[in-house]
């Protein structure tokens, strides 16, 4: 093999790891990609962040329904769920829910909650200005507590769009929070 | 004149039981049409592909097999030379495209058909766990887990395919289905009502289902269809469907049933039980909750499922045992038994492990002592 | 130069030599595909019928996911590969692989890999039990410890893969004996080269998912956990990114495999080479967007459903021409019917009938019917028996003249194709029915009502299985007594190989390259 040939293979080769490089972080930047996408479209569901609640327009004429769903994952003993099952609002209202949860086992647990809205889109215009999800919680053995969340609807929601569902999933992430504080100490 | 009309009614009848039989095979060959208009949409599109594809294969093969016929060596010696031609290249590839506009048309208007739940006349919400499924009528005060029912052989119709509480719901009525999971990924189907969605933990995911009326009184069966563990074969989805006014009675029934329940075990706590009553109650719910994973000798599946026998849970403090049977344990394959059972069964199971297989500790656990850890903490 | 080359186990070990190292490759993959045959006789041996009679459910998952995975990766992937090292540099004129020491890293990464995935199955806890797309959380959170073991064993895999794939781009970019231009490159050649680049694309997002899992199982992240803020099904878009383009990996050296096959033995010029190589192109970048039809059940919006659904139809178009353009060749030439025209025809045939199911799937409304089925298991072991397979096989009797320099005994090849085409049939055929019946994909026991599917399935894979057997004794027999092979073994063959070679090939070949006119 030459010496030009051989110039020639290393040029290619690098280009190509370039390639196989770009592809192995794609993969990860996939994930932030599909957050943003998921943002904007509301493909999965998730709500956004912390929303504020400043001169909304309140839309008397609408009625949209919204309903609480509660479901607690395998592992998490406590109890959970909303005082109503669901409510009639008016978009751009602000509204609060109560939910509670109990921890009845005998020792501290840290729970997570998930929220999650079906139809998806409609995720895009429901806006939380308080939620216990944006936070964990810890319940001493036996704690009982009561955490509001207060929501608007955006007057966007489109028009088909008449009845909503907010569930949260709460998980148990004890040891996950431990095993983090674990690593860092 | 009579013979032949009599072999004429014969040759009439022969037909009609040959062609009888030649639709009963296909149709057992075939995907069922279902009872839903979305499901008899579903299996309309489904055989047009199919009639589609026959066609195409048709022309394709039998061009085909025309020149394996006629132009093998021995009878076209010298083969001829084109080796392209834009012209038939363009059509071969124009016609396809027309032939799958021809069949996304329809796919497109049943799949927005399909995906479009809103007013419903009533919610359920589907929960999946390892390896069951949980009902909760979203507008009434009814929930229940729903077991395979593992009393059945092989022998039996409804092998692995039936279940000890079925869903219920009425005929005529829009039911909006929010399906979620509670551990790994399951998915819900139910192949009469063209129904599937994939149950996965942290969300929700919505789908739905009208029954015409005339189908009241039916059950349509079927399967989780998502790998989601050891027992995803025997977690079936069962459908009941009863008339609006039979649905009435029945959510009736099940809140007498509840405020019955409430009551019986408001009674069994109150009782002493002793040891043999546990034991036997103990096994009977061992063997339907914890026997698939902690298997019915107690020796488990290690590592993920632990042995009960000699473990230091059953042979240990009694109120540890407790707490993880009520609470379950995080990150593992144990579920909280608290809300599922009665504080009875939940005493009777706890003495049953810590007496069975040699265990013998000599505990009696009491439905007392199960209210007392609950109200406890 | 002679044939001087170390004998015994170093000549193996330290050879640089692309035959050497595709004939390794090759009896590798034959191996790894007898292991994950043994695995599919137990899944069919307990599909016999229902009940529980061999194996309880969490090895019956084991299998599974172990079948997939050694399929996959250890038998239809590296098989490929050893074509490709056998033919590439004999095709366009080269001397070697443009890489030959890495060929041989490449290779000899692939026993490590499969022997750290084999071992799980005798850990504690048992191998990979979450099928072989292993979706998060039944991978992550729930998979068992030697979950750990198959993520090094697929990063191994993959850099094999993707050193391989340098490979054949550099050889095809840099080592063409002078006058062979990229559009007279046998389709061979073009198919694999297109193949390369998919898999430099896609092999390094699956190395990412499994890194992902790991730091996930180990590390405190969640990218797949819900309760960390991440998402189970981004696991699904990111394994099927991957997935999708790996099913045309799979494939498209089978093409081009038949691409050659079918004119020989037509005794006629390739029909539409060039529309040949743009629709290989065309189906390998459609690839890319199509990945989420394997998922229409996750909830996605209607949009997203839509997109997919179209995407992947229109596969269906070069995917036609292909098909097409192979009836054309035959049309009109002089047919003959060799044991590799056989397996070529049965090829285009029967993975018509596996793109046919494609299409079905491919529609949304229906694929709820059809998703997770026995429908889905029939589709890709259409797809993927008698097409990569098929396309294996073919090739192994075509150029075993060649590389061996001995002539197969045709009946005995015969034997072989009817067998399989009459078992492959027997075996996958009844899949569809129990599928649209409504039998879940991936259960270990099921209702009396597809008994009889089942049990025909399970006796067209018992032959099935035998028959590849009865292969491994034709191959055997004709290495050490097939009569000599002529320079050209095939009256309609073409192709530097056959008009510039002799039979078996030597050691060194085109160390001064060929002219090509």
């Amino acid at each position: 093999m030459n010496e030009q040939m051989q110039q020639q293979n290393k040029k290619l080769i690098l280009r190509l790891m370039a390639i196989i490089g770009g592809m192995f972080l794609f993969a990860f930047a996939l994930i932030p990609l599909y957050n943003v996408f998921c943002d904007i479209t509301g493909i999965n569901g998730k709500t956004r962040g912390q929303a504020l609640y400043q001169n909304v327009e309140i839309d008397k004429k609408r009625v949209v329904t919204i309903e609480f769903l509660t479901n607690i994952n395998r592992g998490m003993p406590w109890a959970f769920g909303s005082k109503v099952k669901s409510m009639e609002v008016h978009p751009g209202e602000l509204n609060e829910v109560i939910f509670y949860a109990k921890n009845p086992s005998k020792s501290e647990i840290i729970g997570q909650s998930v929220p999650s809205v079906s139809p998806g889109e409609a995720a895009l215009y429901l806006n939380k200005t308080e939620c216990f999800c944006f936070d964990q919680q810890k319940l001493m053995a036996g704690e009982e507590v009561e955490m509001p969340m207060k929501f608007y609807i955006d007057a966007d929601l489109p028009e088909d769009i008449t009845r909503l569902t907010l569930s949260y999933q709460l998980f148990n992430v004890t040891d996950a929070v431990n095993a983090a504080k674990g690593a860092t100490k | 004149m009579a013979i032949r009309r009599k072999l004429i009614a014969g040759i009439a009848s022969l037909l009609t039981f040959v062609f009888n039989g030649v639709v009963q095979a296909a149709s057992d060959l075939n995907m069922r049409p279902g009872v839903t208009e979305t499901s008899n949409e579903a299996f309309n599109l489904h055989m047009m592909v199919v009639w589609v594809m026959v066609a195409i294969s048709v022309v394709v093969f039998g061009a085909m097999i025309y020149s394996f016929i006629f132009h093998r060596k021995s009878k076209h010696p010298t083969p001829a030379k084109f080796s392209h031609s834009t012209l038939v290249e363009m059509i071969w590839t124009i016609i396809p495209i027309l032939i799958l506009i021809y069949l996304t048309i329809p796919a497109v208007k049943l799949l927005i058909k399909m995906e479009d739940a809103s007013n419903p006349e009533m919610s359920i919400q589907v929960t999946g766990s390892q390896w069951k499924w949980h009902y909760k009528y979203l507008e009434h005060d009814v929930d229940f887990f729903s077991n395979l029912d593992r009393s059945l052989t092989e022998k039996d119709e409804n092998y692995l395919l039936e279940v000890d509480n079925a869903l219920i719901i009425p005929a005529d009525t829009k039911v909006r289905f929010l399906v979620t999971a509670s551990d790994v990924i399951h998915s819900w189907w139910v192949p009469d009502l063209a129904v599937k969605k994939d149950a996965i933990p942290g969300f929700i995911n919505e789908t739905w289902t009208s029954i015409p009326a005339e189908h009241a009184g039916k059950t349509f069966r079927g399967q989780c269809t998502e790998l989601c563990g050891k027992d995803h074969g025997f977690m079936p989805v069962v459908v009941k469907v009863l008339s609006k006014a039979d649905f009435k009675a029945w959510l009736a029934q099940k809140d007498e049933e509840r405020i019955a329940a409430e009551k019986a075990a408001a009674e069994a706590a109150a009782q002493s039980w002793d040891m043999e009553k546990l034991m036997t109650l103990g096994k009977e719910v061992y063997d339907a909750k914890c026997g698939m994973c902690h298997q019915a000798n107690g020796l488990g599946l290690p590592p993920a499922f632990p042995a009960l026998k000699d473990s230091p849970i059953a042979l240990g403090p009694v109120e540890a045992h407790i707490d993880i049977v009520v609470n379950g344990k995080s990150g593992t394959g144990m579920a909280a038994y608290g809300p599922q059972l009665t504080d009875a069964e939940l005493a009777a199971v706890i003495t049953y492990e810590r007496n069975a297989w040699e265990n013998n500790t000599g505990d009696k656990v009491q439905p007392a002592d199960i209210q007392a850890f609950k109200a406890g903490n | 130069m002679g044939d001087h080359h170390p004998t015994g186990f170093t000549r193996w070990l330290y050879t640089t030599n692309h035959k050497d190292i595709g004939s390794m490759y090759l009896w590798f993959s034959f191996v790894m595909f007898l292991i994950g045959g043994a695995m599919a006789m137990v899944i069919r041996a307990e599909l016999y019928q229902p009940g529980l009679q061999f194996v309880e459910p969490n090895f019956f998952n084991q299998m599974t996911t172990m079948h997939g995975l050694i399929m996959v990766f250890g038998a239809v992937m590296p098989s490929m590969v050893g074509l490709a090292n056998w033919l590439i540099p004999m095709m366009i004129g080269a001397p070697d692989m443009a890489l030959p020491r890495m060929n041989n890293w490449s290779f000899w990464i692939l026993p490590f890999a499969f022997f750290l995935l084999l071992s799980s199955l005798f850990m504690e806890g048992g191998a990979p039990n979450f099928g072989w797309t292993f979706y998060a959380p039944l991978s992550t959170t729930f998979g068992p410890p030697s979950t750990d073991f198959f993520i090094l064993g697929v990063h191994m895999m993959g850099i094999s893969s993707i050193m391989g794939a340098i490979n054949v781009i550099v050889t095809v970019f840099n080592m063409r004996a002078p006058g062979m231009t990229l559009m007279k490159m046998p389709l061979f050649v073009w198919t694999w080269l297109i193949t390369a680049f998919l898999l430099i694309m896609v092999m390094p997002v699956l190395a990412g998912t499994v890194t992902m899992m790991l730091t996930d199982r180990h590390f405190g992240t969640a990218f797949f956990d819900a309760a960390g803020g991440g998402d189970p099904v981004m696991f699904q878009h990111i394994f099927w990114f991957f997935g999708h383009p790996e099913v045309y990996i799979m494939i498209l050296p089978a093409f081009g495999v038949v691409s050659e096959i079918i004119p020989t033995f037509s005794r006629k010029k390739l029909f539409g080479y060039s529309s040949m190589v743009y629709a290989t192109a065309s189906i390998a970048l459609l690839s890319f967007i199509v990945w989420a039809h394997h998922m229409f059940a996750v909830g996605m919006p209607v949009a997203g459903e839509l997109f997919f659904m179209i995407a992947t139809m229109l596969i269906a178009v070069p995917t036609g021409v292909k098909v097409f353009n192979w009836v054309a060749t035959m049309w009109q030439g002089s047919l003959t019917f060799e044991t590799p025209m056989l397996f070529s025809i049965a090829f285009v045939i029967l993975f018509t009938i596996g793109g046919f199911s494609g299409v079905m799937l491919a529609m949304a409304p229906v694929d709820f019917q059809y998703h997770d089925t026995y429908f889905v298991v029939a589709h890709f072991h259409y797809v993927l028996f008698p097409g990569a397979i098929f396309g294996t096989t073919a090739a192994v009797y075509y150029w075993l003249p060649k590389w061996a320099g001995k002539m197969y005994n045709e009946t005995a090849g015969k034997i072989h194709f009817w067998l399989s085409m009459i078992f492959v049939n027997l075996t996958f055929f009844p899949m569809h029915f129990s599928g649209l019946a409504g039998m879940p994909r991936r259960i270990p026991d099921y209702n009396m009502m597809f008994a009889d599917f089942n049990m025909w399935a399970s006796i067209g894979a018992f032959g099935l299985g035998l028959t590849q057997i009865y292969f491994l004794v034709i191959v055997l027999l004709t290495l050490k007594n097939g009569k000599k092979a002529e320079d050209k073994q095939w009256e309609g063959a073409s192709g530097l190989e056959w008009d510039a070679l002799p039979s078996p090939a030597p050691y060194h070949t085109f160390s001064t390259p060929p002219k090509v006119d």
